[in-house]
């Protein structure tokens, strides 16, 4: 690791502060994957600005009916929750299949959607399930909006993540094909049956997170597996790697939104 | 930077640089060697200790997050002279080959076992999910949970 300063704000204010006074510094939520990152010296930041002393972050809230979860909550915390077992509880599963025990004791929801990795689970659930993301400029990022490329996001440089709103939805559920060593999906959908329509979401395919229109109007007019037996994928966009080509991919999309499916009963 | 935590039930400082991780302010500076690094890459689960009752792999923790909290390693888990029961089982079930692999086993079983006192062997192979064993020993790894899953289940009842 090359060597940094470190800083341990106590409110989202100073943390802010100090983000836009120091622009080569990074935020640290959980590390589960920048720590690495950094070890790896693929990142050289002037400092480390570390959100695990801001009580503001965390927690577990229900609002409007559904979920507003803190943006410092470890993925341990949203799958062992009872009210999110309860309020949506897909969520709560796909929490438990994150990574191990020991990145979910230590990985955040806010951390996981801030870096969008690819093959993240969490950006499936935001955008299957049509969340909104708050920020510290008071902005409301629509999940449609929020996830714009591979490691990309609607945020701004200096801009922090405080929580996440998610709506309940009438049923959703989430099936993930995990590479056996990373658990990162290979492919990932996350399915969900809302008051503004079905949404379904794809993670671990394709470079970003995205909405799987196809099977979305498949389900819309009927919510059976048998509804996403005549779509078919296209793999044009699809990643190809040494895990899977882009046709298996594409074939796993429509098999995981069946299991998806399945799960959300 | 001066960081002070507690390690074993003991109270410890140092000075680290920020960018020290935790298993080398263990490793490194308390002396405490049974924290292994096996991967550096944060995929084995060598390094895992607890901190605050959770287990954590220490290599992807920084010295400085873990200022002020309660840490706990291999070392710290025999009680009076006494083996933990999980130690004891590893033992009697020979639950490691090299041995490499084995204070990161215990010390994540250690946490399941805090959390779920009667997990099925589903469930512990589940758990392992972040402990490789380059030996593959899993099998009598996984019968060494459970055993000693089974013996503190019995002492607890023996305690009430």
């Amino acid at each position: 690791m090359y060597a940094f300063d470190y800083f341990r704000p106590s409110t989202l204010a100073e943390a802010a502060q100090l983000l836009a006074s120091n622009p080569e510094a990074k935020l640290l939520a959980g590390g589960q994957t920048y720590i690495p990152t950094l070890k790896q010296r693929l990142a050289k930041p002037s400092a480390l600005i570390d959100l695990a002393h801001i009580a503001e972050l965390r927690g577990i809230s229900e609002e409007a009916g559904g979920l507003t979860i803190g943006a410092m909550t470890r993925h341990a915390e949203v799958a062992a929750s009872p009210v999110v077992k309860r309020v949506i509880p897909a969520l709560a599963a796909l929490a438990e299949e994150i990574g191990d025990p020991q990145v979910r004791n230590r990985g955040t929801l806010g951390g996981s959607i801030a870096n969008n990795d690819p093959a993240a689970d969490y950006p499936a659930a935001v955008l299957g399930l049509g969340a909104t993301v708050r920020t510290s400029k008071g902005r409301a990022i629509a999940a449609d909006d929020f996830f714009t490329g591979m490691f990309e996001t609607a945020l701004e440089p200096d801009e922090i993540i405080t929580a996440v709103h998610f709506p309940k939805p009438e049923k959703a559920g989430y099936a993930k094909f995990p590479n056996p060593a990373s658990r990162y999906a290979i492919v990932g959908v996350f399915v969900a049956k809302t008051a503004a329509g079905v949404r379904v979401a794809v993670t671990g395919a394709a470079p970003c997170v995205f909405r799987a229109t196809a099977i979305e109007q498949a389900l819309q007019s009927a919510w059976s597996e048998a509804a996403i037996d005549g779509v078919r994928i296209d793999p044009a966009n699809l990643n190809s790697d040494i895990h899977a080509s882009a046709e298996y991919r594409a074939h796993l999309i429509t098999v995981m939104a069946k299991r998806a499916l399945r799960a959300a009963g | 930077m001066r960081i002070s935590m507690t390690v074993n039930g003991k109270p410890v400082s140092g000075d680290v640089e920020p960018r020290t991780l935790l298993v080398e302010f263990l490793r490194n500076h308390l002396g405490l060697t049974g924290t292994h690094v096996g991967c550096d890459t944060s995929q084995c689960g060598c390094c895992v200790v607890h901190v605050d009752g959770e287990s954590v792999k220490s290599c992807t923790m920084l010295a400085v997050q873990a200022d002020g909290r309660s840490v706990t390693t291999i070392e710290g888990l025999a009680k009076d002279g006494e083996l933990h029961p999980l130690q004891k089982a590893f033992h009697e079930h020979h639950g490691l080959q090299c041995g490499f692999c084995t204070p990161g086993m215990i010390m994540s079983a250690a946490d399941l076992l805090n959390r779920n006192p009667d997990p099925s062997e589903q469930e512990v192979r589940e758990w392992l999910e972040g402990n490789l064993c380059r030996c593959t020993g899993y099998h009598n790894i996984v019968k060494a949970i459970l055993a000693a899953a089974q013996s503190m289940r019995a002492m607890a009842r023996a305690a009430e």
